[in-house]
């Protein structure tokens, strides 16, 4: 071994170079106040690490990395493990750098003649950052993409060459392709390359000028090696247990829905340690003291001058009082991103859209995996074509686009939110069901706003009927309305009721009956044949989907409410929506959504 | 190159830190490493699907002379992250070895997996690689032949009019005939 080792050295120099490295004189002994570098240099190692074990199973194209990412996530074993600390480790990058900076600040190690290694550190801020921006959109979810493309475009705001600074940046005129390969380069390539450098310069010119011990020293002189290296590890250690923490406790990095740029995405946010910046461009003053140039101002241009001040902090520490204005400044700059950050943060947390789109996000997210594990992997299309077939998320937003003006879904417009205008139109959820059907036929109901109460209809002939006929009706046939709403509801054929169809049957002949006689429904309806002089909306198939489907295309057709129609508009006739995404919107108020139910596995078929 | 003022007289203590600060750094080393090279062995503990039953051709299609015809297996396929419902898998050669009986071989050379042509003029299979050559049934027929085994052969059921075939992928250039999983 020795012999071995000897020979190595003979031709390397490698112990002297390792004794270069460990025995370095700290005056004063170790101190935990030191240890801020190092653990920045075990963040930097943990990324490249565990980066380019993602990189071995991620693929950055439009169609494949939210995939790749996906499979990382919810396949590979440990996978979410491995994102998780990539993640966390990230962040924990950008808060120790900051401590990094305040310390260097506060014991005045940037001054001469330690300028230059002070500058190579404002530069990892810089590519730290960078990286930091980058990284987010490369699992090309809603979250990342939406918050990218904001970014991008503030690229392009700069005078001159901004459009075209932003047509390189995103690889073409819009998202696509390039623009992952362009990011991830970027990401795994040419910043941490830069870092690498950047490192070796910073840690060259801090082994050159010794570190800044603090004074006065409390123990003799020391080597790095034991005591420091021991500090530094518990502190590394420390870093890692809280990364170790964050990751098991959030199940890893979260992954939004395939990123699907047809589709408004209002919970998109920065990283949580961009928030401020983001906070800072909606501040009213940019747009009050320079107009339209304020996101330029507030975007490009304070930033700028922020960062040329501290990299003038050297020479400003050099006058009178200068040393005091680099801590003021610095701890101004810190306390204002606090703040905006903070500020950021309560007006989210106070504000139902966002929340609910954030809720909406959430379940998009779950729902993705749901159908990729039913279906027993992605299609070639990639994920987001199976979330664009899903009626238990197409079916909501287009109720809450196309249907929610009049209609409601238990109080609010399918996707949570509730509007202050009055329906004018009935409540859709559980249309279909027992209890749907027997609140409009109850007096007291029948007019309620979830009803018929916000339509013509309240005045109409059904209201009267429910209103003045039904109760006696009901005394002389006791029972007789449970078994016609059974009848009724048994022409829906919803997807609930379908295990207890059977047991029912008795229940829904007499109830069959029911409504062509005693109840006389069938004076105006048709029921289960065909009925020339109908009046009112055939129930033959009631809130069946086929039912739906027509009645949503065109109610103005004789078999629903042909002449008398009240303000609906016939979808399908007048191109408001397409078939497919009728059946969808129907699929879905119909609680129709069950994935095992409609997404067979693929079996193999000649 | 003990130059340290403080350590040298108490030698102990000095250990105990050094194997510490040792154990920590490994610690911290380990962890990230351990987890990526668990999710990069993922690999070993996925297998490649167990041949089922798949429906090729038609036994009409097949030449009653014993001519081989050479068929494309289409099936559902998993590709990490991308499932397929029908998408081409492999090609095997049909041929009837008797008025009822119908064998597969498989297109892959159990030498180097190159692709094994089927020469009708020769009526003889023939791998362009390293000129490997298999009789009309897939026997090794020429000594010179630097295949180690015959052509594999697959699972083969006629069922009513169609051919069905238990299609799976052989480890080549060695003698026994193992699947690949
Ligand atoms: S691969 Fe066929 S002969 Fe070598």
């Amino acid at each position: 071994m020795k012999r071995l080792i000897d020979w190595i050295d003979q031709r390397t120099g490698m112990q002297g170079v390792l004794h270069e490295v460990l025995f370095e004189r700290i005056p004063g002994g170790a101190r935990w106040r030191y240890v801020w570098g190092s653990t920045l240099s075990f963040c930097f190692f943990v990324q490249i690490l565990t980066g380019l074990f993602l990189w071995m199973a991620y693929s950055p194209s439009a169609n494949s990395a939210w995939e790749s990412v996906y499979y990382i996530q919810h396949e590979m074993t440990g996978g979410w493990f491995l994102r998780g600390l990539h993640h966390f480790v990230a962040q924990a990058m950008h808060v120790l750098l900051v401590l990094h900076l305040l310390q260097v600040i506060i014991d005045g190690a940037y001054k001469a003649p330690r300028e230059v290694n002070y500058w190579f550190g404002v530069v990892l801020l810089m590519i730290t950052l960078g990286l930091g921006l980058t990284g987010y959109l490369l699992p090309w979810d809603q979250k990342g993409f939406g918050a990218t493309k904001v970014a991008t475009s503030l690229v392009g705001i700069v005078p001159g060459v901004g459009p075209a600074l932003q047509k390189l940046v995103v690889g073409g005129s819009d998202y696509g392709h390039h623009t992952l390969t362009r990011f991830f380069a970027l990401h795994a390539g040419v910043l941490p390359g830069l870092m690498i450098a950047a490192i070796a310069a910073h840690v060259a010119l801090f082994r050159k000028h010794g570190i800044t011990a603090k004074q006065p020293y409390r123990k003799p002189d020391a080597n790095f090696w034991p005591d420091q290296v021991l500090m530094d590890g518990i502190a590394c250690m420390a870093v890692l247990v809280t990364v170790v923490y964050l990751t098991v406790r959030h199940h890893g990095a979260e992954l939004h829905a395939p990123a699907d740029p047809t589709q408004p995405f209002n919970a998109a946010r920065p990283e949580w340690y961009f928030l401020f910046l983001f906070e800072f461009l909606k501040l009213d003053f940019l747009t009050q003291w320079f107009g339209h140039h304020g996101e330029l101002v507030g975007a490009i241009l304070i930033p700028g001058a922020v960062m040329g001040i501290l990299a003038a902090m050297p020479f400003i520490a050099g006058w009178r009082l200068g040393h005091r204005f680099n801590l003021g400044f610095l701890s101004v700059l810190l306390l204002g991103a606090a703040l905006l950050t903070v500020k950021s943060m309560r007006s989210d947390a106070s504000n139902p859209g966002f929340q609910a789109a954030v809720a909406q996000a959430r379940t998009e997210a779950d729902r993705v995996v749901t159908l990729i594990k039913t279906a027993g992997g992605i299609p070639r299309e990639g994920a987001a074509a199976l979330l664009k077939q899903d009626p238990a998320i197409v079916g909501p937003r287009l109720f809450a686009q196309h249907c929610a003006s009049c209609h409601r879904y238990g109080g609010h417009d399918g996707q949570g939110l509730v509007s202050s205008e009055p329906p004018s139109a009935p409540d859709l959820k559980d249309f279909g069901s027992a209890a749907w059907l027997r609140g409009l036929l109850t007096p007291s109901q029948v007019t309620n706003l979830a009803y018929y109460g916000g339509t013509k209809f309240k005045t109409g002939k059904m209201v009267r009927y429910v209103q003045e006929k039904l109760p006696k009706l009901e005394a002389k046939h006791p029972g007789a309305l449970e078994s016609l709403i059974e009848a009724v509801v048994a022409e829906a054929d919803l997807p609930v009721n379908r295990a207890a169809a059977e047991a029912r049957k008795p229940l829904i002949e007499a109830g069959r009956v029911a409504v062509t006689t005693s109840f006389g429904c069938t004076d105006c309806h048709a029921f289960r044949k065909a009925d020339d002089d109908a009046t009112a909306p055939t129930l033959t198939g009631w809130a069946s989907r086929e039912w739906m489907v027509r009645l949503v295309s065109d109610p103005t057709h004789a078999d629903f409410y042909g002449q008398r129609n009240d303000r609906m508009p016939s979808y399908l006739k007048d191109g408001r929506l397409s078939e497919r995404e009728i059946g969808l919107v129907v699929d879905w108020i119909r609680g129709d959504t069950d994935p095992a139910a409609r997404l067979k596995p693929v079996t193999a078929a000649r | 190159m003990n130059a340290s003022p403080d350590s040298a007289p108490r030698p102990r203590r000095r250990f105990l830190t050094e194997a510490a600060a040792g154990a920590v750094g490994a610690c911290c080393a380990g962890v990230p490493l351990a987890s990526g090279l668990v999710a990069w062995l993922d690999p070993l503990s996925r297998s490649g699907g167990a041949g089922d039953w798949i429906e090729v051709a038609d036994v009409a299609s097949v030449p009653t002379d014993g001519t081989p015809v050479r068929v494309t297996v289409i099936s559902g396929r998993s590709d990490a992250w991308t499932r397929e419902a029908a998408v081409p898998v492999g090609v095997v050669y049909l041929r009837r070895s008797g008025p009822t009986d119908i064998v597969a071989l498989h297109s892959v050379c159990p030498h180097a997996g190159c692709f094994v042509d089927y020469q009708t003029d020769r009526k003889a299979f023939f791998c362009p690689c390293h000129d490997s050559t298999f009789a009309v049934d897939g026997s090794i027929n020429d000594p010179r032949s630097p295949s180690p085994r015959s052509m594999d052969t697959l699972g083969v059921e006629v069922r009513g009019q169609s051919v069905w075939l238990r299609f799976q992928n052989f480890r080549p250039g060695i003698p026994a005939k193992v699947a690949l999983t």
